[in-house]
Order: C-alpha cells, then sequence, then structure tokens
C-alpha cells in the first residue's frame, strides 16, 4: 500500500531578526489510511508540519525535505496548479474556530454547495442537494434550516459540523485537522471528535488530529506522534500511550490534575536540553 | 465570607442567572462549574461589581453589596480572567501594570512592592520592564495574578484561569495559586469547565446548568462520583472519558 502521505527530513524555518528561526527540525512521518494525533505544546512545531502537508505556509518561510509528498503528488516541486488540484479535492483542513474559517455573509449550506461546485461537475440544483445530504451526514437534524442559516446563527458545535461538511465535499482522502474542538464546549467536543472519527473510518479516510491535549488524542486516535521543539519525541500507538517512555511524553501526561485521585501539588516538567538535540 | 441569595442576572431578555444561592466561609475555595452559557462566569462578574442588572442579596464579609462598590470593596477583591493575552494593557510594561492598583489604592512603596509581587509569582526580575507581547503565556498569566494580588486582596475570584493554557504551564500555574492561597490564607471562587482543575483547588463547588445552581457537592462526592443531578453525572462521566480514566 502507498502511504497517503511522507515527510522524511521536514526543515521548515521562519525568518526572525537574528537569522532564520526553526520552527519544525527535522520530522519524518509516514501516513496511511489511520487516525494519526500529532500533540505538542504550542510553538512545537505540530501545526507548522500539518500546514507543509498543504503547502500552506507563508511565502517568507523556508522549507526543506527529503520527502514530501501527499496522495502522490511531490510537494517540493508540484506546480501552483496542482496544488490548487490538491488542496480541496484530496486534502481537506479544518482549523480551530469556525467563526474564521466560514465566510460570516454567506449562508452556511451555500458555503457547503460552493465547494462541491468547485470539484464536481453539477447544476445548482444537484449541488444544494448534495450539501443537504452532507449537513444530514455530518448529525444535524434540520438540514434546510441549516441550509440558509449565516454562520453566526449557528452555535461552535453547528458551526464546526458545516466546516467538517464543506471539507468533505470534494470527497478528500486526508483530513487535517487542527484543534478542530479546542474553542467548544466539553459535551460538543466528544461529539465533534465522534463525528469525525466515524467519517473518517467509514469512508475510509487519514485522519491528522493535530491538538495539544494529549489524553483527549489518545482516545480518537490509533497512533499518536509527540512532538516538542520542531522534534518527534516519541511515536506509539494511542493504545500504549500508559507504556509511553520519553521523559517528555510521561512529564505531559503527569502535569495534569486528575478527577480519580487528589494530588497536593502537580508534577512541573523538566525539559532537558538534549530533548532539541541528537537525531 | 461570601454569601450569595437569590442571585438573578438578566440581559435584555436572557435570564443568565436564575435564583443562584450559595455561601463561601472564609479561606474556602469554592468552584463553578458547567457549560459555556450556564451562566458561571456571570455569577462571578455580579460579585465583583462588573454587571449591572441583578437582583436578590450578596454579601462579603458580613457587609451586603450594593449596586456601586466602594475602594475597599475593590482592593479587597480581586479578578484573574481567562485570556492573559486580553487583560493585560499591551502598550503598558508590566512594572507599569503593576503599579496601576497601587496607585488606585495610594498604597505607597510601589518599587519593593512591584519587586516582591514578581519574586512571589516566580518571575524573573528582568520581566519587569518587559511588555505584554514579549512574555509567554504562563508568564502572562503569573503578572495577571501578580497585579491581583498587589493590592492584598483577601477574596481572589478566578474566571478560567489556565484554560488558555497549555497542560505544562496549567499545572506550574495551578501549584502557584495554590501555594498563594495557603500563604495568604485567601477566599477563592473559581470559574471552570474542567472538573479536574477543579477538583484540584477546591473543596467544595456548585454545578451550573441554564442559569441554575442545579447542585452543590463537596470535592470528595465529586472524586467519588457520589452526584444526584443527572447534568453532574453527565460532567463527571464526559471528563473521566476524556480522561482516559472511565
Amino acid at each position: 500500500m502507498t502511504p497517503l502521505a511522507e515527510i522524511r527530513g521536514l526543515h521548515v524555518d521562519f525568518p526572525g531578526s537574528t537569522g532564520w528561526q526553526p520552527a519544525v527540525r527535522g520530522v519524518s512521518l509516514v501516513l496511511g489510511r489511520e487516525k494519526l494525533g500529532l500533540v505538542g505544546e504550542s510553538g512545537s512545531g505540530k501545526s507548522v508540519t500539518g500546514r507543509a502537508l498543504m503547502r500552506l505556509l507563508p511565502p517568507s518561510a523556508r522549507i526543506r525535505a527529503e520527502t514530501l509528498r501527499v496522495a502522490g503528488t511531490d510537494l517540493l516541486t508540484a506546480t501552483p496548479e496542482a496544488m490548487r488540484r490538491l488542496r480541496g479535492a484530496r486534502i481537506g483542513l479544518i482549523l480551530q474556530d469556525p467563526k474564521f474559517s466560514l465566510n460570516p455573509v454567506m449562508p452556511a449550506g451555500e458555503q457547503i454547495a460552493e465547494a462541491w461546485r468547485a470539484h464536481h461537475r453539477g447544476s445548482r440544483r444537484e449541488a444544494r442537494e448534495a450539501a443537504l445530504e452532507l449537513l444530514s451526514q455530518v448529525l444535524i437534524r434540520d438540514p434546510a434550516r441549516v441550509f440558509a442559516a449565516y454562520p453566526h446563527e449557528l452555535s461552535g458545535g453547528m458551526g464546526q459540523r458545516v466546516m467538517i461538511a464543506m471539507m468533505l465535499a470534494p470527497g478528500p482522502d486526508l483530513l487535517i485537522a487542527d484543534e478542530p474542538t479546542s474553542a467548544l464546549d466539553a459535551t460538543v467536543q466528544a461529539e465533534i471528535l465522534r463525528l469525525l472519527d466515524r467519517l473518517v473510518s467509514d469512508r475510509g479516510m487519514g485522519l491528522v488530529l493535530i491538538s495539544h491535549d494529549l489524553p483527549l488524542v489518545s482516545r480518537f486516535c490509533d497512533r499518536i506522534v509527540v512532538m516538542y521543539g520542531g522534534r518527534v519525541m516519541e511515536e506509539l500507538r494511542a493504545a500504549d500511550l500508559h507504556a509511553a517512555r520519553h521523559p517528555y511524553t510521561r512529564g505531559l501526561l503527569n502535569c495534569l490534575p486528575r478527577l480519580d485521585a487528589a494530588r497536593q501539588r502537580l508534577p512541573v516538567l523538566a525539559r532537558d536540553p538534549a530533548w532539541l538535540e541528537g537525531p | 465570607m461570601i454569601e450569595v441569595r437569590d442571585l438573578n442576572v438578566r440581559f435584555g431578555k436572557v435570564h443568565a442567572v436564575r435564583g443562584a444561592s450559595f455561601t463561601v466561609a472564609e479561606g474556602e475555595s469554592f468552584g463553578l462549574v458547567g457549560e459555556s452559557g450556564s451562566g458561571k462566569s456571570t455569577v462571578l462578574r455580579a460579585l465583583a461589581g462588573l454587571v449591572t442588572g441583578w437582583t436578590g442579596s450578596m454579601s462579603m464579609a458580613g457587609c451586603a453589596l450594593g449596586r456601586r462598590r466602594d475602594a475597599a470593596f475593590h482592593r479587597a477583591v480581586q479578578m484573574v480572567f481567562q485570556d492573559p493575552y486580553g487583560s493585560l494593557h499591551p502598550r503598558q510594561t508590566v512594572d507599569r501594570i503593576l503599579s496601576e492598583p497601587l496607585i488606585v489604592h495610594r498604597i505607597p512603596d510601589a518599587d519593593q512592592r512591584i519587586a516582591r509581587a514578581l519574586e512571589e509569582v516566580a518571575l524573573p526580575r528582568a520581566v519587569r520592564f518587559r511588555f505584554p507581547h514579549q512574555l509567554s503565556g504562563g508568564q502572562r498569566q503569573r503578572v495577571a495574578v501578580a497585579r491581583a494580588l498587589i493590592a492584598g486582596p483577601s477574596v481572589l475570584l478566578l474566571d478560567e484561569p489556565t484554560s488558555a493554557l497549555d497542560a505544562t504551564v496549567q499545572a506550574e500555574v495551578l501549584n502557584l495559586l495554590a501555594d498563594l492561597r495557603a500563604a495568604r490564607r485567601l477566599t477563592c471562587i473559581l470559574v471552570s469547565h474542567n472538573l479536574a482543575v477543579v477538583a484540584h483547588l477546591c473543596t467544595r463547588l456548585a454545578v451550573m446548568q441554564q442559569g441554575e445552581i442545579v447542585e452543590t457537592l463537596d470535592e470528595a462526592a465529586l472524586r467519588g462520583g457520589r452526584a444526584t443531578h443527572p447534568h453532574t453525572k453527565e460532567l463527571i462521566a464526559l471528563s473521566r472519558d476524556l480522561d482516559g480514566t472511565g
């Protein structure tokens, strides 16, 4: 089986006041049709890695890699036209806050229909029907009402469902979800993740779930990649999270307050400078 | 220390808080949990005097709280907000941010107090003349805590103080709050959607749903899962599920 995405030796640098500032430093990943969790704190390079998979980094960024290949396309040499064909059609991106990622002056359903028409040939009516069908697939009970609603008339969870429906419209192979539930309530968060989980499994897609929340990610992914300082610290099966070996992963797990047991003090993570060096 | 009786808050047609009542003893930490829109932050803001259209009665240290609060109240009650990016003045240095409460309350020895406040929240001295954007999220929240404590309050109102922070930084800020609370014998009210965070800091808590307090329970009952209201049970089950401890 050819992998959906293959990253080897990815380096991304941004220009800073004192020369290049590294954001990603030698990350290698191979992704199949699975759910992969990319976990780390702010500044760990997890989002930049996700964006690199869509080549959605600012022009000032410097990207170097031995291999950067998604759905059979070499991102290092692809033309802007090839990238446009890839984005949306083969890879979808879901961002944190639907308030900012949906067009505020266009009804939600029209935005889904537009996404569908950009990648399928069909009439307006077919696009409308496809959009309504997608809305019901993301478990919206009254698709016609949500179709006509503007984003500000929708709750956060509803907006995120619209966003997911829009990303599914072209039928991509890979979905990148960057903190898709961080702006939502815990109950809604669980609903959205279960929905994503089911859609990805049913459609046989690959999912990259980018998040700072290690326990949450381990509940919904098959495999977890833990990043720190632009590097991969540890890669493990989600089911083996409790057996994580790397002190950083262990530190991330240990510093959380727990509901089942009281603790006087929360252990604070001691960061080892050696984590940023070596192979 | 704090007593709230039959508090109602209306914003136009929206009845945000419906008949909330609770008491907090001196030196106690009390939690308010619920989903967004449950009214938990509004209760806190009404206590702080940041919300006007309320009815019912609230008292602090035996004195009834009116519509307008005096300088002594504002010195005794301080608040820490969720977002350290939004709650610090972007064009003021940390030194300036921390001197503001001292000027307002006419507290002398600003120089020493600011140095001590920074030390108390474990910030390096160099931070004093930096701007908020030059600090990390955790350092910013420490500045917000230092600002709240510099006038020597007896009550600390915390509105989701760690929700915007990474897990490791959250641990540092929670430890800091626990230490300061013990050292200064503070009475705290903590608003959070995270049950584990509330259980860590608070001995008692109220669960809110659609503006109403549906249940008040203590830390042991929360940890032991001995809740009676279905909404509380739901929140506990969800928290365990997402923790991976379910």
